[in-house]
C-alpha cells in the first residue's frame, strides 16, 4: 500500500529524517507503507509477533503495559524499533488515542534500511539515547 | 430476475443498500440473501463484473484457476486452487470458473472472468438495479440518503463495493497530461516507439510485458526498487507473469529499469522528455515517444470524505474496522477490493489478500454474517463440537480450509471453549477482532507466512482473558494433519479443554 503524496512533506520536518535531500526523502517514503488506526485500536500487541517499525504521521498513541498507560507518542515519534532490533515480541501495547496515521516498515527490513541510511541510523540512535536518559532519570 | 423492462429496487427506503456489482458487491449480496437479509443492490454498470468488464488491459487475469487439483470442483477445499470463482453455499454454484475456461491457460482471460461473474449472478438470482449511478450522499437523522441518477435512496446501513479503479497520477509536473494505464492504445500503435512507463508495479510491468514485441525501447521508472512476488513469497511485488521485462533489463536488452524520482514530464515536439533525479543526486533526462502513467488507482468515494470517512495511503482507501466498517462513520461498510483498507495485523509486513477476489470474497461472506447478526437480529447457526473431534478438525482447517489459505494471519477459524455452553464452532472471524475484542476461553487457528518459506499454522489460545500465540512448524508438503501436529495442538488446548469438557 503506497503512501499518500503529502507524506514526503510531512516527514521532511521529522528529526529522524533531518539530514535527507528531497529525492532521498522520496525514496524513503516509498520504502514505507502507510497505515491508519481508528481511535482505541491497537497497533502493537504485547506478546504478539510479527510487528514492525512505526513512525507517527498524524495523531497520538499511548504506550500501555499490562493495561496501565505509561506515556503518549505524537507526530514524528516512532515505536516498535526495540522489538525489531532485538527480534522479540513487543513488551507493550501501543494504542491509538486519536485516529492515527503511521508509516510502517516490517521488522525484517529495518536492518537493511538503517545500514543503507547511516544518517537515519544516527538520528535513531540519538532518539534511543534520549529514551534511555529519560528512563534513567525516572528510575533515579 | 426482474421482469423485462422493469428494474428492481426503485428509489425508496431499504434496510440495507449495496453499491456496486463487481465481485465484491455480488458476493456480499449473495451471502446476505442466504442469511435472509433483504437489501437493494445499485450499480452504475449495465451488467455485473465491475472492473473485469474492462481490465486488465491485456485481457488476461493475474489470478489463477487450477483445473486439476486432486479435489472435486464442488468441494469447499477446491477454492484454494480457484482464485476467481465467487463462493456459493450450494455445491452446484461453486467453482463456476473452471467450466468456462478454454483450457489454454490457468489464468482466465478477462472475457472468461466477466462471463464467470455474470453466470454466478444469474444462477444464484442476484438482483441488481443496473444503470443507476450513485452521485452523492448525505445524512438525515440516522439514515444515509444516496442521491442517484434514478432518484433518492434511504438506508441505515450501506455497503460500498465500488472498487479501487479510478486512475491516479502523483503530482509530478507534466504527468497530468500523459495517458494513464486505463488509456492504453491498441498495442500495435506502439510499434518501434520509445515508451517511458512511470511506475514499477504490476500495471506498469503488465504494459511492459505486452509491449516487448512492439516497443523499440522501454523505460520503467519510480523511486524505489522493484519487488518480486517470488522473492517476497506474497502478492507484494511484480508477479511472475510480468517478470520478462525484468529479465530483459537484467540481460541488458531493450528494457531499462530506473530507481529514480521523476521530476518533470515535458512535451518535446511529438514526443516527451522526462527529467529524473535519483537518491544519489544523479540527474538523467530520457527522451520518449510515449509516456504512460502506471501510477495506480484511487477509491472513487465521491463525497464520503466530506461526510467524515477517513482515508489513507496513495489509493485513498477508507480506514476500516476489522469488520470493514468505516473507522470514523458508523453504518458505512465496504466490500470488494476496498477492504484492503482494513489491514488487520499485517504480520511481518505481509498484507492480506483483501485486494484480490480470492481474498475479499471471504471478507464479504464474513461481513454479511456480521451485518445479519449485529444489525438485523439474524443469528447464523453455529455447530456444536466435541472435544474428541476438535484437534483433527482444526488441523484439517489449517491444511485445507480455503479462508485460512487465502487470508493468512487475517481470517481465523474460531472455536469457543465455554465452560458452560460447551464447544462451539464460531466460524471464520477476522483475527484482529478475535485478538482485540476480549471474551471467554477460545481458540483461533490461522495459517501465516513470514515472507521466507512455507506458510505455517498459528494457534491463538485465549484462556482466562489472556491470549497466547503458538506458531507451529512449517511442513514441506503443506500437510499439517500428521501426528506431530496432533500432539502439539492437543498439548496447547489441554488447559482450556479440560475446563470446557466438564461443565461446572
Amino acid at each position: 500500500m503506497a503512501v499518500r503524496d503529502d507524506v514526503v512533506n510531512a516527514i521532511a520536518a521529522f528529526s529522524l529524517f533531518a539530514d535527507l535531500t528531497g529525492p532521498q526523502l522520496e525514496e524513503v517514503a516509498h520504502l514505507f507503507d502507510e497505515s491508519f488506526f481508528g481511535q482505541g485500536e491497537r497497533i502493537l500487541r504485547q506478546g504478539v509477533s510479527g510487528s514492525g517499525f512505526y513512525i507517527i504521521l498524524e495523531g497520538t498513541a499511548g504506550i500501555r503495559v499490562d493495561n496501565v498507560d505509561r506515556s503518549t507518542l505524537k507526530a514524528g515519534d516512532y515505536f516498535g524499533e526495540i522489538s525489531c532490533l532485538l527480534g522479540e515480541v513487543p513488551v507493550a501495547d501501543i494504542v491509538a488515542e486519536t485516529p492515527l496515521r503511521c508509516l510502517v516498515l516490517p521488522a525484517a527490513q529495518l536492518e537493511g534500511f538503517l545500514t543503507a541510511h547511516p544518517r537515519i541510523m544516527y538520528r535513531l540512535l540519538q532518539g534511543e539515547a534520549r529514551k534511555l536518559k529519560n528512563t534513567t532519570k525516572w528510575l533515579s | 430476475m426482474a421482469e423485462l423492462g422493469q428494474k428492481p429496487f426503485p428509489p425508496g427506503r431499504y434496510r440495507l443498500i449495496v453499491v456496486g456489482s463487481g465481485p465484491g458487491g455480488l458476493q456480499v449480496s449473495y451471502s446476505l440473501s442466504r442469511l435472509g437479509v433483504d437489501h437493494a443492490v445499485l450499480s452504475d454498470d449495465p451488467a455485473p463484473g465491475g472492473m473485469f468488464r474492462r481490465w486488465p488491459v491485456f485481457q488476461r487475469m493475474l489470478s489463477w484457476t487450477k483445473p486439476f487439483a486432486g479435489v472435486d470442483h464442488g468441494e469447499r477445499a477446491y477454492e484454494r486452487y480457484d482464485w476467481n470463482s465467487l463462493l456459493s453455499d450450494d455445491q452446484e454454484n461453486r467453482a463456476v470458473m473452471p467450466a468456462l475456461m478454454d483450457g489454454t491457460s490457468y489464468f482466465p482471460s478477462r472475457p472468461e472472468m466477466q462471463k464467470g461473474l455474470e453466470t454466478f449472478a444469474q444462477r444464484t438470482g442476484i438482483r441488481v438495479r443496473h444503470g443507476c449511478r450513485w452521485e452523492s450522499t448525505r445524512r438525515d437523522g440516522k439514515d444515509f440518503v444516496l442521491t442517484t441518477s434514478d432518484g433518492e435512496y434511504r438506508t441505515g446501513v450501506v455497503v460500498f463495493a465500488v472498487g479501487v479503479a479510478h486512475p491516479y497520477r502523483p503530482p509530478i509536473p507534466g504527468l497530468e497530461s500523459v495517458p494513464h494505464y486505463g488509456d492504453f492504445r491498441p498495442v500495435e500503435t506502439y510499434k518501434d516507439r520509445r515508451v517511458f512507463i512511470v511506475g514499477k508495479q504490476n500495471s506498469g510491468f503488465e504494459i511492459a510485458t505486452g509491449l516487448l514485441p512492439f516497443a523499440r525501447q522501454l523505460v520503467l521508472a519510480s523511486p524505489s526498487p522493484t519487488k518480486l512476488s517470488v522473492l517476497t513469497h506474497t502478492l507484494v511485488g511484480v508477479r511472475a507473469r510480468y517478470v520478462q521485462p525484468y529479465e530483459d533489463a537484467a540481460l541488458a536488452g531493450g528494457v531499462v529499469i530506473l530507481d529514480t524520482t521523476i521530476e518533470e514530464v515535458m512535451k518535446d515536439g511529438a514526443g516527451y522528455r522526462v527529467r529524473t533525479r535519483n537518491a544519489a543526486g544523479r540527474e538523467l533526462t530520457v527522451a520518449a515517444d510515449d509516456v504512460i502513467a502506471a501510477t495506480g488507482f484511487v477509491t472513487p468515494l465521491r463525497d464520503l470524505p466530506a461526510l467524515g470517512v477517513a482515508t489513507f495511503g496513495q489509493s485513498r482507501l477508507p480506514a476500516q474496522t476489522p469488520f470493514w466498517e468505516s473507522a470514523t462513520v458508523p453504518g458505512i461498510f465496504f466490500a470488494g477490493t476496498i477492504t484492503q483498507g482494513a489491514a488487520g495485523l499485517k504480520k511481518h509486513g505481509i498484507p492480506s489478500n483483501s485486494g484480490a477476489v480470492q481474498g475479499y470474497r471471504y471478507n464479504a461472506r464474513v461481513l454479511a454474517r456480521h451485518l445479519a447478526e449485529t444489525k438485523f437480529d439474524v443469528l447464523a447457526t453455529r455447530e456444536r463440537m466435541d472435544a474428541e473431534t476438535l484437534v483433527p478438525y482444526l488441523l484439517e482447517q489449517v491444511s485445507h480450509g480455503p479462508e485460512l489459505w487465502h487470508q493468512r494471519a487475517y481470517l481465523a477459524r474460531v472455536i469457543d471453549l465455554d465452560r458452560d455452553a460447551g464447544i462451539t464452532n464460531e466460524g471464520i472471524v477476522p483475527l484482529q477482532a478475535f485478538l482485540d475484542s476480549g471474551g471467554g476461553d477460545a481458540v483461533a487457528a490461522t495459517l501465516e507466512s513470514n515472507g521466507q518459506g512455507n506458510p505455517y499454522p498459528v494457534v491463538y489460545v485465549r484462556n482466562a482473558g489472556s491470549i497466547a500465540e503458538h506458531p507451529m512448524p512449517p511442513h514441506e508438503l503443506l500437510d499439517f494433519t500428521g501426528a506431530e501436529y496432533r500432539e502439539q495442538l492437543r498439548g496447547l488446548l489441554e488447559p482450556v479443554l479440560s475446563g470446557a469438557a466438564s461443565p461446572a
